[in-house]
């Protein structure tokens, strides 16, 4: 029988027939699946083992720069870890992790039963996977015929000429480029299935200015990586001729230009920021109108909004390189398309405070998180217009005000953000909700933690520290504030380890949740939790932008006022 | 048991698009950037080898190929339409024309880089020259190539009597592929054999 609380009809509580199988069966399962809830765990999973990872470089990082002279690694050592602390966090932690959210979430909110290509969707994930294997592979298989090099160390953009044979012999590059190779056609593989599957795979009713923000959000992302993931595989490919077959495209001394791979680098580079980001706005898109108890303000413009940042991100990307002597007109250029982009994001954060605005504000772990989310992603918007300067970023390109900025976008906004998509939608998944009091625990520690480290590192920075500096005097004066940020590092990770409890703890103890456990309005809420592998026994029908609201008010629906 | 949400003012979303070819334009989109950098590339490089042959004295326009590859374009839209009506014998025809004229191209591709490596000595490795050109018609050659096992697949389904009118949106969401090819050739032509010449 269909639970009466919940008058959808798509609801269907038939029992599973109950699965018994061995372990062995268990795991084929997994591993052959195409349903998209199980590759988006898949995804999940797979980026929370890299961010373990990639946290325990960081902290390897953290604990060399502790001290002034301190030698816990060698320096070459350090280099990896930096570069490979970057690599993982970007394409092996960021993209995963999205695509993840994408996969389990896009199809439920649009009603439909799958993804448009699910074995091109399991296709993507295995050869993502197949390609931090391989990244990783080269702590042991990078020696290569010479003897030298490990994993690549050469930072996470590889400038050239540093990557040419003679910088870099052994194998540390060409792991670099083609493990990267095939994650990004696993990559262009999930974003054409997403922008698929938004487009064509819609319920009854469900127009376009009707799908919830989140998939928006993600068919934007999905878009820019149509165009930015690409031309870095098109950059490894030239990267891999030039290393293999003796080209001359990053080779000075053929009349090659080392400055091009830095162009094509950051071509990709830059709106890799916003394919990041994105999904980030979505989750936040989602999860404050439900907590807020008012429906988000302003849809259309966050949708144009969006939209904006996808085009003009894509013409930003040589703010990375004002220091390598441009012209007057391109420092301005690049200066002035940077500042524009504050006005579509000023959009955003002015869209959500309004949501929250005389909203019953309700205070659970995803909410604190979003609503940090913002104020995060405000204070790191500033910091990057100030760096949008050329002459600004002149003075402090490539120092840790960078990094501290950065940061600040990556961690402070789309990590917080992405954690509160995993508390909001975990009982979705699971069936269970994340416990609360561990929750505030860990969101309170990787709070403070997380402004010890990068509040304090602006200052080093504008104090004159490189980034990549294995490490420094004494009389510097850098020594105390690194020390504080080292401290935060060591909260953050503390932090980390109670959320990563939580997880397994609340997987399996926490509470029953219930179809729909926040009162929500998507359609993802109108199944069971977990979902049927078939999503909706009926195929949905919607009428407005909050389905779930029209059947638990029908007597004020949204479609009077859509 | 099920209540489907009922709504006063129900709007049908319409035809939604065809799943593939969404798909195919995405990809193409993808591909398009993948070009665009390889383009670039060569626009940056003209003029800039410091030794080894020049494009002025060694390239040759691919008149012939040209004509073939860009008449494919119409001949495998013949062989759309004929599978959209149904008329078998048609669309395998007009699909053998498509592959004959694409192997033509190939055929005059291989030509060309024979030449210019045996009579000229232009090797990827020998100039920036040799490394943009090579890479660029290569990346574009291994597109036909592609393009070309997928055209012979599709024949020899329809030569054992596998393919009929309800194929037809796949076989455009493949025939876009194609004409996605060639219109990449424009580009790659009027780059390396117009511009930069």
């Amino acid at each position: 029988m269909a639970d009466a609380s919940l008058p959808i009809g798509s609801l269907d509580l038939t029992p599973e027939a109950l699965a018994e199988g061995t372990f062995r069966e268990y795991l084929h399962g997994w591993v052959t699946t195409v349903d998209h809830k199980r590759l988006g765990i898949l995804y999940v999973l797979y980026a929370l083992f890299f961010l373990v990872v990639g946290g325990a470089e960081a902290m390897i990082i953290r604990v060399q720069l502790m001290y002034p002279d301190n030698h816990f690694v060698s320096p070459e050592v350090y280099n990896r870890m930096f570069t490979m602390h970057g690599t993982t966090m970007v394409f092996l932690m960021g993209m995963p992790l999205l695509f993840g959210f994408a996969n389990y979430l896009v199809p439920l909110m649009i009603g439909a039963r799958d993804m448009a290509f699910p074995r091109l969707n399991a296709l993507s994930f295995w050869l993502t996977a197949f390609g931090g294997i391989l990244l990783y592979y080269s702590f042991i298989g990078g020696f290569g015929l010479y003897g030298q090099g490990s994993a690549p160390d050469v930072g996470w953009f590889e400038y050239a000429p540093l990557t040419t044979r003679t910088y870099s012999q052994g194998h540390a590059v060409d792991f670099w480029a083609l493990s990267l190779f095939v994650t990004g056609w696993g990559t262009l593989g999930a974003a054409i299935n997403i922008i698929t599957t938004t487009i064509s795979m819609r319920c009854k009713g469900m127009t376009m200015m009707r799908i919830p923000l989140f998939c928006w959000l993600l068919l934007c992302t999905s878009a820019l990586t149509l165009v930015a993931i690409t031309p870095l595989t098109a950059a490894q490919v030239m990267l891999e001729l030039d290393r293999y077959l003796g080209a001359h495209f990053f080779d000075t001394q053929a009349g090659g230009s080392a400055l091009i791979w830095a162009h094509f680098f950051w071509i990709f580079g830059h709106p890799e920021v916003y394919i990041l980001v994105l999904p980030a706005f979505g989750v936040a898109n989602e999860i404050i109108p439900v907590f807020s108890r008012k429906p988000a303000f302003g849809y259309t413009a966050m949708v144009a909004a969006s939209v904006g940042i996808v085009f003009i991100s894509l013409g930003v990307w040589a703010h990375h390189m004002f220091t390598v002597g441009m012209t007057s007109a391109a420092n301005a250029f690049f200066t002035l398309s940077t500042m524009i982009i504050a006005v579509p994001t000023g959009i955003k954060v002015f869209n959500w405070i309004a949501t929250m605005w005389g909203g019953k504000l309700r205070f659970a772990t995803p909410m604190l998180f979003a609503a940090t989310f913002v104020v995060h992603f405000l204070l790191s918007g500033l910091t990057g217009i100030m760096l949008s300067a050329s002459p600004w970023d002149w003075q402090l390109h490539n120092s840790y005000f960078v990094i501290a900025h950065f940061h600040y976008v990556l961690v402070g906004a789309i990590v917080f953000s992405m954690l509160a998509g995993i508390y909001y939608w975990f009982p979705k998944v699971t069936g269970r909700l994340m416990d609360e009091k561990l929750g505030k625990w860990h969101f309170w520690l990787f709070l403070i933690g997380f402004h010890l480290t990068f509040d304090f590192l602006h200052v080093p920075g504008i104090l004159g520290m490189p980034r990549w500096v294995y490490t420094y005097e004494a009389s510097r004066g850098w020594a105390s504030w690194n020390m504080i940020a080292s401290v935060g590092g060591f909260i953050q990770f503390l932090a980390s380890g109670i959320f990563v409890w939580n997880l397994l703890y609340s997987g399996l103890h926490g509470a029953e949740a219930g179809p729909d456990p926040w009162d929500a309005w998507t359609l993802e809420w109108a199944t069971s939790s977990p979902p049927p592998e078939y999503n909706f026994a009926v195929e949905p029908v919607v009428a407005s932008r909050r389905p779930l609201w029209d059947l638990k008010h029908p007597s004020d629906t949204d479609t009077q006022y859509e | 048991m099920a209540i489907p949400v009922v709504a006063q003012h129900l709007e049908e979303p319409g035809h939604l698009p065809n799943k593939g070819k969404v798909g195919m334009i995405c990809l193409i989109i993808g591909e398009s950037a993948i070009f665009s950098i390889f383009v670039l590339a060569y626009l940056f490089y003209i003029g800039k080898s410091q030794w080894g042959p020049q494009p002025k004295e060694v390239l040759e326009v691919p008149i012939l190929n040209t004509v073939c590859l860009l008449s494919s374009s119409l001949t495998i839209w013949l062989s759309e339409r004929a599978i959209e009506h149904n008329l078998l014998m048609t669309f395998t025809a007009w699909l053998g024309v498509t592959i004959a004229l694409g192997s033509i191209f190939l055929v005059g591709t291989g030509w060309e880089w024979y030449k210019l490596i045996y009579h000229d000595g232009l090797a990827l490795q020998t100039n920036l020259f040799g490394t943009t050109f090579y890479s660029l018609v290569g990346l574009h050659a291994s597109h036909v190539i592609i393009g070309l096992i997928m055209l012979i697949t599709l024949w020899l389904f329809a030569m054992t009597g596998h393919v009929s009118g309800k194929n037809s949106e796949r076989i455009q969401t493949l025939a876009l592929y194609w004409h996605f090819v060639d219109a990449v050739w424009v580009v790659v032509f009027a780059v390396v054999y117009v511009i930069g010449r």
